[in-house]
């Protein structure tokens, strides 16, 4: 609780400062100035706020090492693993967890120290506010170009904001290169990427048979393969009609009420088509199978490919619609004049004209498809099975990332590692997909202007 | 109200009676009685909102494309009815073509432009008589000297002149008898506007043309027969001689003396 104070600290202050900075300008004003007060004021809360804020940052970060440096300095000549260990149970202590085998001493220091650092931060970070809300204070005159100033920093702010997008991005991808880095290490590339089999057998005992499991990748992403086909086969030519007729044959109070209709189906939790998939579908389908002579399984690439279509309907269908009703009237109109039908016009003008829009439709459908779990887990099944038989059961690459990390396991296992390095193939897989589809439509695109 | 058109001329190409357009409670064009004689280039003109660009869409049915947009009285075609409910919309079409107030290429290349109606009517069994369908549109509508090396380039990317006469190329190329042009100058500048007025009176001797236009100098210059429409009401009709110098009507006068519009 305590801790928090010096940020209801700076908040007030920050909001003294602007009131108070304006203040000062409109005392000193005579002529035009630089800025509207209000500029001033900001001028006046940045210098409060921002140093402050940057301190008490910087502070939370790296109190916690120099508390820790200082307790074990009390113990050399502990390995990295013991230290850790040590010092959790101090601090375990500290709070009033556990007590056993604890150096008490220990733990009245780190306690004391902890005391003293919430109170020196408290001090300082109230010191650099008021000294910078000083700062700031002198600085204001009608001479200071301070609308210059909070524009550039608000310029700051945004850059700082666009750049946290692309670091998360950059940490993500960085995180899945070194575990897969490590992965590498213990099963080979060439056995991840060209192996038929993929049973990440979690060993119980040391000498357990078949402790070391099996990591060919393909039956997984051949998984993922035949359902997103599946899928894209229910739901591209559905949505393409369905967005077609929205858009070129639909009177406007039809399409008010069926377009938010077919975008509710997006809106259903994926665990609720999961399970409808496999209670309801799956099971029907078995029974058809039985009768027409075929043999489907009851988690079946089928069932789940089949919901999952139904699922990204919208995805395809409202994005193609938007992007059909934006092609210009007047084109229509050149075709129409020209004795087209509206056949015509919609086959050889307004699909042409739309043509880059539909296809990002369908990457993002796909990528929607590629990405979905729960379905998958639900109606398909765990199975790693290489087939492309859709009536049996298959597995995707993440249902096998989210079975690998489910439970209680060593983060240094193959096992753990795999899911690692499923997930930055996977990656891969749709950048590429991403810069395919980009290129198609950068060359295939049809201008109107 | 509406005065006789003046013709030596037998048959009349394009014959109005009684029409009247609404647009849903509306009503935007009021009883026009109009002999459009062939090979003549007649001008509609009036100020913003007359109903002039309606009254041409009557022609070529493009007003059944708005929903709420209802036609009464006749029109004959050579004679023949083209505003019942049985009219074949696509056959009148191909014969009535039709030019717009915005160049609207579609985002193909030039060929494929004026290759399109022909390709949608099937007049041109051939890929070499599509070829010559083509080059002779474009020629008629002079521009193929200026596109026949880049026919495969999109015809979006010509400037917008190039663009007008490219469209009236591809209307041309379905061989219609009649072409309306809807302020088919009004979004060029002078130069191209005047490359479009020589073109026009060319096409003259082989098309019936109706063109709307804001701009009286220009229907002065390149139209035989002129209407004034005003409030949806056709005004006058007549020689556009006789309308620029002599109108019968004292509103036609105060119009083209600039006094309202």
């Amino acid at each position: 609780m305590l801790s928090y104070l010096p940020l209801l600290i700076i908040v007030l202050f920050g909001v003294g400062a602007f009131y108070a900075s304006r203040a000062r300008i409109g005392a000193a004003a005579e002529q035009p100035l630089p800025g509207l007060p209000g500029h001033y004021g900001w001028y006046g809360t940045l210098w409060t706020v921002v140093p402050a804020t940057l301190v008490y940052a910087v502070w939370a970060v790296i109190d916690g090492q120099i508390i820790r440096g200082i307790v074990l300095s009390d113990y050399p000549g502990l390995s990295d693993a013991e230290a850790t260990l040590l010092f959790v149970s101090i601090e375990n202590a500290a709070a009033g967890v556990m007590t056993e085998d604890v150096p008490m001493a220990s733990v009245e220091l780190l306690r004391k120290l902890e005391h003293l650092s919430t109170a020196a931060r408290f001090a300082v970070v109230t010191a650099v506010s008021v000294l910078g809300f000083f700062w700031g204070w002198r600085r204001i005159r009608p001479e200071l170009t301070a609308r210059d100033r909070v524009e550039t920093a608000l310029l700051v702010a945004l850059f700082i904001a666009s750049i946290i997008a692309i670091l998360t991005t950059v940490g993500i991808v960085l995180s899945l290169v070194v575990e897969t880095f490590r992965f590498f290490q213990l099963v080979s590339p060439f056995e991840f990427f060209f192996g038929l089999e993929w049973s990440p057998q979690i060993a119980l005992r040391e000498d357990q048979v078949a402790a070391s499991g099996a990591f060919g990748a393909v039956p997984v992403f051949a998984g993922t393969l035949l359902i997103t086909v599946i899928a894209m086969l229910v739901a591209g030519p559905i949505g393409l009609m369905s967005a077609i007729y929205l858009a070129e044959y639909a009177h406007p109070r039809v399409r008010a009420v069926i377009k938010p209709l077919l975008e509710i189906l997006a809106g259903i939790p994926t665990v609720v088509y999961g399970f409808f998939a496999a209670l309801v579908l799956a099971p029907s389908m078995r029974n058809l199978g039985v009768d027409l002579g075929l043999t489907i399984s009851s988690e079946s690439a089928l069932a789940a490919g089949l919901i999952m279509g139904i699922m990204i309907i919208p995805f395809v269908s409202s994005l193609s619609d938007d992007i059909m009703t934006s092609v210009p009237m007047s084109l229509r109109e050149g075709s129409y004049g020209l004795g087209a039908t509206a056949s015509e016009t919609i086959k050889r003008v307004v699909l042409p004209a739309a043509t880059p829009g539909i296809v990002g439709a369908f990457m993002l459908a796909i990528s929607r498809a590629i990405g979905e779990t729960m379905i998958v887990v639900m109606a398909a099944g765990l199975a790693a099975n290489l087939t492309a038989n859709p009536f049996e059961a298959v597995t995707t690459v993440t249902v096998q990332i989210a079975t690998l990390l489910v439970g209680d396991h060593e983060f240094d296992s193959e096992k753990t590692m795999a899911a690692f390095a499923l997930g930055l193939t996977l990656f891969f897989v749709t950048l590429a997909l991403n810069v395919v589809a980009l290129r198609v439509v950068q060359k295939y695109s049809e201008r109107y202007d | 109200m509406v005065t006789t058109s003046v013709s030596s001329n037998p048959q009349p190409t394009l014959v109005a009676r009684e029409l009247s357009v609404f647009y849903g409670e509306k009503q935007a064009v009021f009883d026009v009685d109009l002999d459009i004689m062939p090979r003549e280039v007649t001008a509609f003109i009036g100020p913003s909102g007359c109903g002039k660009s309606t009254l041409l869409r009557c022609f070529n049915r493009m007003n059944d494309l708005i929903e709420i947009c209802r036609t009464t009285g006749s029109m004959l075609l050579d004679g023949h009815d083209i505003a019942g409910p049985d009219v074949d919309v696509v056959q009148l079409r191909s014969r009535i073509g039709m030019v717009f107030q915005k160049p609207n290429p579609f985002p193909k290349s030039v060929y494929d432009n004026v290759a399109y109606g022909p390709r949608l009517h099937g007049l041109a069994p051939s890929r070499s008589d599509l070829d010559e369908l083509v080059e002779t549109s474009l020629r008629r509508a002079g521009i193929w000297e200026e596109v026949k090396d880049r026919v495969d380039q999109p015809g979006t990317s010509l400037s917008g002149g190039q663009q007008q006469r490219l469209c009236i190329a591809r209307a041309i190329a379905v061989r219609p008898d009649v072409l309306l042009m809807d302020e088919p100058c009004s979004a060029l500048d002078p130069i191209a506007t005047a490359t479009i007025e020589e073109l026009i009176d060319e096409l003259r001797s082989e098309y019936t043309i109706i063109i709307v236009t804001h701009n009286m100098q220009q229907a002065a210059r390149v139209s035989q027969k002129t209407a004034f429409l005003n409030l949806g009401r056709l005004i006058e009709f007549d020689e556009t001689k006789k309308i620029f110098t002599n109108p019968s009507e004292q509103s036609t006068q105060d119009y083209i003396t600039g006094r309202f519009g």
